[in-house]
C-alpha cells in the first residue's frame, strides 16, 4: 500500500495543466506528459435499455463514437481519451457493457489503423450496491454484478477502469440537506473511506489481473450533490465548498489502494489528487455545461491533464449530433492550452482561468491553486482518512474565513452565518476516532446504513 | 408578543421544544386547534418559505423549522380529529424515483418542500415499480411525483403513468414529473399533468394542480 503523507506537488506553478510529476502512459498516450486530450463522455437519448433494444443501443453508440472520432480527426486533435459510463442496465447486465465496450474499441482502433487517431477507451461500470436499501456494500448481487462488469469490460477493450462509488452516500445526502457536518465527516472520513479500501482492493485487483489501468474514483455523488444543491441555493455555498475538500481523503484512499489515474472528470477534488499524488487527473467545467451547471468552468481547467464534457445525450444540434458537438468543443479547448504550453505561457493561461472564477464562488476558491497546496498539505499530515477529513473541515472552513476577509470572495449574510455554524461544528470534532465513531453511531438511523458493512458495530 | 406569534415564531426559529410548549399554553387560554395551525404552524411555515425565496436561509433551517412544527402538529392532531378536521393538510403527495433509477436528493428535497408547505408525503423511495405508484393512489394519494435522472430511466415515467390508467385510478390523481432530462413536453407526451424544473417549483405546481 502506497501512503501519501506529502505533496508531489509543492509549487504553484507546477500544478497547472497538462504535465504532472507522474505521467501515465495508455495505449499510446502520455497523459500528464504536457499534453491536455480532450475526454469525451457521451450517453444515450430517452430510450429503454433492455433484450429488444440492445441492437438499437449498440449503433447509438457506434454512431457516437464514429462521428465524434471523424470529428477529432478533422480538428486534428493529439489524441482522445473516450470514456464509457456504463448505465444501470448495461452494469448490471456484464455482457451488455463488454459489447458496447466493444463496439467502442473496435471504432477506435479503426480511427488509429485508418486516420492515425491515438485514442485511450476509459470504461465506468456503475456503483450498483445502493440498489439494495440500505446498501450492501461487501456482498450481494449487485456487487457481483459490478465486479463482473469490470471484469467483462476490460476484456472486451477498456484501456482504464473508473468507478464512482457511493459507499457512505446513503448518510452523506442526509447531512448536505441538514447542514450536519459531523455525519458528513463521518459519511466521507469513516464509512467512505472504509468503503474505499475495500472497493479499490478488488477494483485494482480486476485491472492488474485483465492489464487495464486503474484509473481512479470520484467523490460525485458526496461533492457534487453538494454543488448541485448549493447552486440552486438549497445549501450554502460554504458549505458545499467545505464538502468538496472534505471529499478529498476519501478518494486519496483510492491511490493508496492501487489506483493511478487519471481520476474521473467529474472528481473536482482532482488538483488536490494530483497535488498529493502526482498522477495526472481529467476535470470537467464549461464544456461540461450540457450536462450540469457549475461556478468553476475555467478553474477547473487550472490543472487538468484530460478535459471533460461529463456527458452528452445522443441528440441532435444544429451542428451535429451533441456528442460531436462537445468533441469539437473539447478540441479547441484543449488546443489553447496545449499552444499555450508550446509557448511557455501555461501558467500565464491558468492564473486567467483561474482568476475569472475564483472571486465569484467559495467553490471555485478552493481549486485556487495556492490554496489546494495549502489545504492538501494539511491534509496529508495527518496519519488517518478520519483525521484528514476533520483536519480538511478545518483547515478549509478557516481558509474561507480567510478569503471572505482578505475579499478574495464575497459572503452574503447567510452565508457568514453558516460559516459561524459550520466552524462550531468542526471545532467539536473529537480527535480520537473510536470516541467520534461512538458519537455518531449511537444517533444513526439503523434503517439508512449497514454499519457491519464498515467494519463496525452495530449499535 | 401574543401566545400565538410566539408559536409562530417558534417555528420559524426552528424551537421544536418552545413550538410544543407554546401550543399547549395556547390551547390552555382556550385557542382553537384550528386557529393554533392556521394562524401558528402554516402562517409559521409561509414565512420559513419566505426567507428562503429570498435567500435569508437554506434547506437545513427550513428542515429544522419543519420538524418545529411537525412537534407542534403532534399536540394539535388529536384536537383537529375531534373537531372533525382530521389531519387537515394541503393534501396529499406520492413521491419516488421511477423504476431503474436510484437518485433520490432531488426527490427528497422535494418531498421535504412538500412537507414543510403542509402536503402529507408518501415517500415511496427509489427504483419504483409502476404497480406501486398505483396503489399508493388507491390508498388516497391526492397527487403522484415522479422522478428521474437517466435518460434510459425517464422512459419508465409513462410506464406509470399507463400502470395508473389502467388500474382505473386516472381520473382521481394528479400527475407531476422533474429530473434532469425531463422538459414540459415530455410530461405532456407522456400524459402527466404537471413538470417541475426544481424543489421549489415542484410545490407551486402540487399547489396550483391541487388548486390550494
Amino acid at each position: 500500500m502506497e501512503r501519501y503523507d506529502r505533496l508531489s506537488i509543492t509549487e504553484a506553478d507546477d500544478l497547472v495543466f497538462g504535465r504532472c510529476p507522474r505521467p501515465l502512459g495508455v495505449a499510446g498516450l502520455t497523459i500528464g506528459g504536457g499534453v491536455v486530450y480532450p475526454e469525451l463522455n457521451f450517453t444515450l437519448p430517452p430510450m429503454a435499455v433492455n433484450d429488444a433494444t440492445m441492437p438499437e443501443v449498440r449503433d447509438e453508440y457506434y454512431q457516437m463514437v464514429d462521428e465524434a472520432c471523424a470529428r477529432a480527426v478533422a480538428l486534428d486533435v493529439p489524441g482522445l481519451v473516450v470514456e464509457l459510463e456504463l448505465l444501470p442496465e448495461l452494469t448490471r447486465q456484464p455482457r451488455w457493457g463488454a459489447e458496447v465496450t466493444a463496439v467502442l474499441r473496435e471504432r477506435l482502433d479503426a480511427y488509429r489503423s485508418g486516420d492515425g487517431l491515438r485514442s485511450a477507451l476509459r470504461v465506468t461500470p456503475n456503483d450498483m450496491r445502493d440498489f439494495v436499501r440500505p446498501p450492501l456494500m461487501r456482498t450481494g448481487v449487485e456487487l457481483e454484478h459490478m465486479v463482473a462488469s469490470f471484469e467483462a469490460c476490460a476484456r472486451a477493450g477498456a484501456d482504464m477502469v473508473s468507478v464512482e462509488s457511493t459507499g457512505g452516500k446513503e448518510l452523506n445526502d442526509d447531512a448536505l440537506l441538514n447542514g450536519d457536518l459531523a455525519t458528513a465527516v463521518f459519511a466521507l472520513g469513516v464509512l467512505g473511506a472504509r468503503d474505499m479500501a475495500f472497493l479499490w482492493d478488488t477494483i485494482a485487483g480486476v485491472a492488474h489481473r485483465e492489464c487495464v489501468v486503474p484509473a481512479g474514483d470520484s467523490a460525485c455523488g458526496f461533492a457534487n450533490t453538494a454543488m448541485t444543491l448549493a447552486t440552486g441555493g438549497y445549501v450554502p455555498r460554504v458549505w458545499a465548498a467545505a464538502v468538496r475538500v472534505m471529499t478529498v481523503p476519501r478518494s486519496l484512499v483510492a491511490y493508496e489502494r492501487g489506483a493511478v489515474g487519471p481520476s474521473k472528470d467529474c472528481a473536482y477534488e482532482g488538483p488536490y489528487l494530483k497535488a498529493i499524488t502526482g498522477y495526472p487527473i481529467a476535470m470537467e467545467g464549461a464544456e461540461a455545461a450540457c450536462a450540469h451547471q457549475s461556478p468553476v468552468g475555467n478553474i477547473a481547467k487550472a490543472a487538468a491533464d484530460l478535459w471533460s464534457n461529463e456527458s452528452v445525450q445522443n441528440v441532435k444540434l444544429l451542428g451535429g449530433m451533441a456528442p460531436t458537438v462537445s468533441m469539437e468543443q473539447l478540441a479547441y479547448a484543449t488546443r489553447l492550452m496545449n499552444v499555450a504550453s508550446a509557448h511557455g505561457k501555461a501558467v500565464e493561461l491558468r492564473d486567467w482561468l483561474v482568476e475569472s472564477d475564483a472571486g465569484l464562488d467559495p467553490q471555485a476558491y478552493v481549486l485556487r491553486p495556492d490554496v489546494v497546496l495549502e489545504l492538501a498539505a494539511e491534509i496529508v499530515a495527518e496519519p488517518t482518512a478520519y483525521l484528514r477529513t476533520r483536519r480538511a473541515a478545518l483547515a478549509t472552513l478557516q481558509a474561507l474565513r480567510r478569503g471572505s476577509a482578505e475579499g478574495a470572495f464575497r459572503l452574503t449574510r447567510p452565508e457568514h452565518r453558516w460559516l459561524d455554524r459550520l466552524s462550531a461544528q468542526a471545532d467539536e470534532l473529537p480527535e480520537d476516532e473510536t470516541t467520534f465513531v461512538e458519537q455518531v453511531t449511537k444517533e444513526v438511523d439503523s434503517n439508512k446504513v449497514r454499519l457491519d458493512q464498515y467494519d463496525l458495530a452495530t449499535t | 408578543m401574543t401566545v400565538l406569534e410566539e408559536l409562530r415564531q417558534a417555528v420559524v426559529d426552528g424551537q421544536a421544544k418552545m413550538a410544543v410548549a407554546k401550543a399547549t399554553e395556547a390551547l390552555e387560554q382556550g385557542i382553537a386547534a384550528e386557529v393554533l395551525l392556521a394562524e401558528g404552524l402554516i402562517a409559521a411555515m409561509n414565512e420559513v418559505g419566505q426567507l428562503f425565496e429570498e435567500g435569508e436561509i437554506f434547506v437545513p433551517e427550513m428542515l429544522v423549522s419543519a420538524r418545529a412544527m411537525n412537534a407542534a402538529l403532534a399536540i394539535l392532531k388529536p384536537l383537529l380529529a375531534d373537531e372533525g378536521e382530521g389531519a387537515r393538510t394541503a393534501g396529499t403527495v406520492a413521491i419516488g424515483t421511477v423504476q431503474g433509477d436510484l437518485h433520490d436528493i432531488g426527490k427528497n428535497l422535494v418531498a421535504m418542500m412538500l412537507e414543510g408547505n403542509g402536503f402529507n408525503v408518501v415517500d415511496l423511495g427509489t427504483d419504483v415499480p409502476p404497480a406501486r405508484f398505483a396503489e399508493a393512489v388507491r390508498d388516497g394519494a391526492d397527487v403522484v411525483a415522479l422522478s428521474a435522472l437517466l435518460t434510459t430511466t425517464m422512459t419508465n415515467m409513462r410506464d406509470v403513468v399507463e400502470a395508473i390508467t389502467e388500474a382505473g385510478l386516472r381520473g382521481r390523481v394528479r400527475i407531476v414529473v422533474g429530473g434532469a432530462p425531463i422538459t414540459a413536453k415530455y410530461a405532456s407526451d407522456i400524459g402527466a399533468d404537471g413538470y417541475a424544473p426544481d424543489a421549489s417549483k415542484a410545490v407551486r405546481k402540487v399547489r396550483e394542480l391541487l388548486a390550494v
